[in-house]
């Protein structure tokens, strides 16, 4: 025998075998959403001290995606979205990544604790036990309604950057966390409308495959009415303004006429067009969640510069 | 046939020691700079004193200080 792969019978990792555990394409979103958290509360930061603690929020998020890939992978397995995925397909060993997740889960925690308050890093500790224990673990296989209540793990993120900078909680921040929470169900609602699942394989009870699709398209609406009144509460708060109100008005209005072409379609007219609506109301709701975060962005730049706010 | 001394389980041992490696290093930097920072901001470098529980002559002195100053 001459294959040294042969003779140790396990794969051995890449460096970004580990990396793509700690799913990466979610952690732009919550680098993005934390950082304008943190850059629109009224405390300036040390540039340095900002850096580490949108740093931690990252690698919590990342540690949250690895301990969810560990619990995961018997239903990773299963589903052809997910079986590339590094657990599934024998890149990264189960005990690895639960070893990955648990160790930078505390690094994440402690050094934010040490580097800006013991809130922000509490505040992360929840983000990731609830991502990690109350979605992954108890909600994603138990009710159809899943992703609204996991939805809050995606949505601490501007919370814990907020409380890096003010060391507290406040309206604004709690706003910032209420709109991601309410934007999660329709964004990706419409993603599973057109996406071909197999989560019936998995056991997974999606609303899609619990209550069918005409039930999904009158809750993308419901949500997404219940969306529209936290988007345009903050710009009446300390962090909001023209530029964000203006921003605000145009994004709910598209988003809330995809919400309702997508509630006046049934499954025969969006195979017809293979989903068309449903492909663009889902590229909608990416717009309106950077769009309402960068005009925040907008709006603490204009600030600093003694423009901005009303 | 003999064992090939470059296999490709070797790059990625490589690749992942290397990964490893700048990852330490990066720490390393996060940390001392970060000391840097917080010492910075903490004004009156004597604050420093008070995390151990030695006396610290220049410490009560600068308290008798302001006590002094106080019932003036």
């Amino acid at each position: 025998m001459t294959d040294v792969t042969q003779q140790t019978g396990t794969y051995e990792a890449r460096m970004g075998d580990y990396f793509a555990l700690m799913k990466p394409r979610v952690m732009q979103l919550v680098v993005f959403t934390a950082l304008v958290g943190l850059l629109v509360a009224p405390v300036p930061v040390h540039p340095f001290i900002g850096f580490v603690g949108i740093l931690c929020i990252a690698v919590g998020a990342g540690a949250s995606g690895a301990l969810n890939m560990w619990w995961d992978a018997d239903i990773d397995a299963v589903m052809k979205r997910t079986q590339s995925r590094p657990i599934p397909s024998g890149r990264v060993q189960p005990g690895e990544a639960l070893g990955i997740g648990l160790a930078l889960s505390g690094f994440s925690v402690i050094l934010l604790a040490l580097a800006t308050n013991l809130l922000a890093a509490g505040l992360l500790a929840f983000t990731i036990f609830f991502y990690a224990v109350i979605y992954s673990m108890w909600l994603k296989r138990s009710t159809p309604q899943n992703i609204v209540i996991g939805g809050a793990a995606g949505a601490f993120p501007p919370m814990v950057g907020w409380a890096v900078a003010t060391g507290g909680i406040a309206p604004e921040s709690v706003l910032m966390f209420a709109l991601i929470f309410m934007w999660t169900p329709p964004h990706f609602w419409a993603l599973a409308l057109f996406v071909k699942s197999d989560y019936g394989n998995a056991d997974v009870p999606m609303l899609t495959e619990t209550h069918g699709r005409r039930v999904t398209r009158n809750h993308i609406l419901g949500y997404t009415i219940a969306l529209v009144p936290v988007a345009l509460g903050i710009a009446f708060t300390s962090i909001g303004g023209p530029v964000y109100l203006a921003v605000a008005l145009l994004l709910n209005g598209w988003f809330l006429k995809g919400a309702v072409d997508i509630w006046r379609r049934d499954d025969a007219d969006s195979e017809a067009d293979q989903h068309a609506v449903e492909k663009r109301v889902f590229k909608i709701s990416l717009y309106y969640l950077f769009g309402h975060f960068g005009a925040l962005l907008v709006e603490a730049v204009l600030r600093t510069n003694g423009l901005g706010g009303w | 046939m003999a064992i090939k001394v470059e296999h490709e389980l070797h790059k990625r041992r490589l690749d992942r020691n290397i990964g490893v490696g700048l990852l330490l290093i990066g720490f390393v930097v996060i940390v001392l700079i970060l000391t840097v920072v917080k010492v910075q901001g903490l004004g009156d470098i004597r604050e420093m004193e008070r995390f151990d529980h030695v006396a610290r002559p220049a410490l009560e002195q600068a308290a008798g200080t302001s006590q002094e100053e106080g019932t003036q």
